[in-house]
């Protein structure tokens, strides 16, 4: 470990373990959270590593008051992080939009169990996936990104502070217990300050700072608490000094901007990967831990002659839409298996505009799939 | 012929928002202004207070302060001011907010603070009812008193909050009306100096709602009733002081300890443990073998 | 660093009236209009009943307080203390012998 506490090497660890250093590695120095299965490791881990890199743990009363920690925190200067699961995600929803609504980078990380309500608390799911797009209330966007490995969640977590303090929103880690509880290799590497991306600072002298007055980017520079600049944010609609502004024209300048800010750069934000697409005549739309098993199938299915591809989204939301609109025009069908009964298949179905099937495998969770039940389905989806 | 004047005062005001939309006779007004009087009697350094509070009529206060100020959710002002204040540990964290939001939907953050003795000063001002949204009972309304969710009189027995925040851990914990102004300003300038969790109770006219339906319509009717039935007693037992319908309010200094804070335990807990060795991952795992 | 103090604590409070042998001379009370909603606070608890109601609205159609008799100010500075709209401003008065 080097002198300020942030680990380098390479580990054994599960990926709870992985993300929590994979935010230390960000420059995250503060967490807040609340226990919950099966993301508790994150808490434990914070709760030990957060002193060790001079950042600050605190285990607070409920998920609402962990997330609007979290959220004042950033507007302390702070790159912040809370994790939870459903229960606690449906919780944090109200305070996730206010962190939009003001404009706070910040992460948010779920690690996926079955729902609904207290579900099975230790065993895995992906029922989450369209409240983390909808789940606060109006309209807004969000960045989500669906890591498939301890490695992959440790290298998204990075992602994840890069971007919501890029766009100065709160970007979610949809993980599930599966990944978070698997232990794998994971090289922790020596990330270059360069490669770490903080919040645009005020160009001009407290008396001429507006809080929402956007760059052309569509992201205006944040002054944080105690350095002078005296702003007043709030969570009502407001105008680009900051104060609240009653009227349908600023609401819609600034609803407009607040989603604008994400979609208008979707080409930075988006990314996948894609595995023998190039002449596949079915698709396989798979995510997280169930993107593993599709390998498997995809695999399988290649080796009894069928031209079958996996598109692995690893940004989940923004949603990669021409990507799955492209391909619907050259395969057959999309296949899309997901342990809940039907989430993330109703965007590929809406994309794929009716060029190609869609065909849902689902598993209503408390387990993964088999890679015979979505080699069946590849099998069907061709004949 | 209009006067507009240039006021001292007005350094610490959004000016540009001004008149406010505070009701005539509301009290939320006096004690912004105690408030700020406050902050200039501790001698504290403007650009790091933060000033944070949550929604209802006080919750407007952060919008016409001249402060870096935060308008949260609903009861969560104590939970993102505490995020603000281990964030930054030299910001003077002020959090303002009304009966509703602090001990209703925030009343879980409300204790939990107390209890963690977290550097910050709380102005919570209790005008008995939800005012904003048109003067419904809330956790502090008297027994019996009118409300548009209490039209026969309400029947819930009422938080006592010195008693409540002092129970939890408060160390300085106090209660005055915005009839109290001087006292109430001493009042402010030492909690905002004092290290730990100072809880302060304001009690204030809200004549267009709940003075409106408990015969008191006129923001002056609330201010004589203070001026009849209040009664200082500092350093009282906080246990004593209930508030009844038109009964006599107990006003004063009631609790002014010292206890470590949030921030004193932790260092605590953490020199002990970091004196010791050099930091090291979680043993047992295959981490501490690095290539 | 930027703090401002004892803006308020110079004017006259608390203080015996024969303090030093000064003798208090009436503060001039300026009430802006903009801002009073003539909630009647300054002129109820006026130590000398010094100010009153108006008569005729105000530019936001409030009744506003004004002074009803500067000869007997104090410069106690309650109205200014008092008002929740920040509109009064007390210059007080000289109060040197």
């Amino acid at each position: 470990m080097s002198d300020n506490g942030v680990l380098s090497g390479t580990f054994f660890m599960n990926g709870d373990e992985a993300c929590a250093e994979g935010a230390i590695s960000a420059g995250c120095r503060f967490f807040a959270g609340y226990p919950i299965t099966p993301a508790t490791e994150i808490a434990e881990r914070m709760s030990e590593r957060m002193p060790q890199v001079e950042g600050v743990f605190i285990q607070m009363e409920d998920e609402i008051a962990s997330m609007n920690a979290v959220l004042g925190a950033s507007w302390a200067g702070v790159k912040a992080m809370t994790a939870t699961s459903g229960p606690g995600f449906s919780l944090m929803m109200e305070n996730l939009g206010l962190g939009v609504m003001l404009e706070t980078p910040c992460v948010v990380v779920d690690i996926q169990r079955a729902g609904p309500s207290t579900g099975l608390p230790t065993l895995v799911a992906q029922g989450d996936m369209m409240q983390a797009r909808w789940g606060s209330h109006g309209s807004y966007e969000i960045i989500a990104l669906v890591p498939s490995s301890p490695q992959e969640i440790f290298d998204l977590t990075i992602t994840a502070f890069n971007l919501s303090e890029k766009y100065r929103v709160p970007v979610l880690i949809m993980s599930d217990e599966a990944v978070g509880h698997m232990s794998e290799k994971v090289v922790i590497r020596e990330i270059a300050p360069d490669d770490l991306v903080s919040r645009k600072k005020p160009r001009v002298a407290p008396e001429k700072y507006q809080p929402y007055k956007p760059d052309k980017d569509l992201v205006p520079p944040m002054a944080i608490a105690g350095e002078g600049y005296r702003f007043h944010v709030t969570g009502l609609t407001h105008d680009e000094k900051g104060y609240p502004a009653m009227t349908a024209e600023a609401q819609d300048r600034l609803v407009r901007r607040l989603v604008d800010k994400i979609r208008l750069n979707k080409k930075d934000i988006i990314k996948y990967e894609e595995v023998s697409t190039e002449d596949a005549e079915v698709i396989v739309f798979a995510y997280g831990i169930t993107a593993r098993i599709a390998r498997r199938a995809v695999q399988q299915a290649r080796d009894e002659g069928i031209r079958a591809g996996l598109l692995r989204p690893i940004t989940i939301w923004p949603f990669p839409e021409e990507r799955v609109r492209e391909l619907a025009g050259q395969i057959k069908a999309f296949v899309v298996p997901e342990i809940n009964y039907g989430q993330i298949v109703f965007e590929v179905e809406r994309c794929a505009g009716g060029k190609a099937k869609t065909i849902l495998v689902p598993h209503m969770g408390g387990a993964v799939h088999l890679p015979q039940t979505i080699l069946e389905a590849i099998r069907e989806a061709v004949r | 012929m209009v006067t507009v004047v240039n006021k001292p005062i007005d350094q610490y005001l959004r000016v540009d928002r001004m008149p406010h939309i505070w009701c005539a006779g509301c009290g939320i007004g006096l004690a912004t202004s105690c408030f700020i009087r406050g902050i200039e009697r501790a001698g504290l350094d403007l650009d790091k207070i933060a000033v944070v509070s949550g929604i209802g009529c006080t919750g407007r206060v952060a919008g016409y302060v001249k402060f870096d100020s935060f308008h949260t959710t609903h009861g969560r002002a104590l939970p993102f001011a505490t995020g603000l204040k281990l964030g930054n540990p030299e910001l003077k964290v002020v959090v303002f907010s009304g009966d509703g939001d602090l001990a209703a939907i925030g009343g879980n953050h409300l204790i939990h603070s107390a209890r963690r003795n977290i550097d910050m000063t709380v102005i919570c001002i209790n005008n008995f009812n939800y005012g904003m949204t048109g003067g419904q009972m809330g956790p502090t309304t008297p027994l019996e008193a009118r409300s548009t969710t209490s039209p026969y009189g309400n029947f819930e027995y009422p938080f006592n909050l010195p008693y409540l925040v002092a129970a939890s851990g408060a160390t300085y914990v106090a209660r005055w009306t915005v009839l109290h102004l001087r006292q109430l300003e001493r009042s402010i300038a030492e909690a905002l100096v004092k290290p730990g969790f100072s809880f302060i109770e304001v009690l204030s006219p809200c004549p267009t709602v709940y003075g409106r339906m408990n015969k008191r319509a006129k923001g002056l009717d609330e201010m004589h009733y203070y001026q009849e039935k209040s009664v200082i007693r500092n350093g009282a037992d906080p246990k004593e002081a209930d508030i009844a319908m038109d009964g006599p309010i107990i006003v004063g200094k009631f609790i002014d300890i010292k206890r470590p804070t949030l921030w004193d335990y932790r260092r605590q807990v953490l020199d002990k443990e970091f004196e010791k060795k050099r930091p090291q991952p979680d043993k047992g795992d295959v981490a501490s073998h690095e290539e | 660093m930027q703090s401002a103090k004892g803006t308020f604590h110079t004017k006259l409070w608390r203080k015996p009236f024969d303090h030093e042998e000064k003798s208090t001379k009436p503060g001039k009370v300026v009430i802006d209009r903009e801002r009073c909603k003539g909630c009647g606070y300054c002129v109820e608890f006026c130590p000398k009943e010094a100010l009153k109601m108006s008569d005729e609205l105000g530019p936001k159609g409030y009744t506003n307080a004004k002074v009803a008799d500067q000869s007997k100010c104090l410069s106690c500075g309650l109205c200014e203390i008092i008002c929740p709209e920040f509109a009064i401003n007390l210059e007080p008065g000289d109060n040197k012998k």
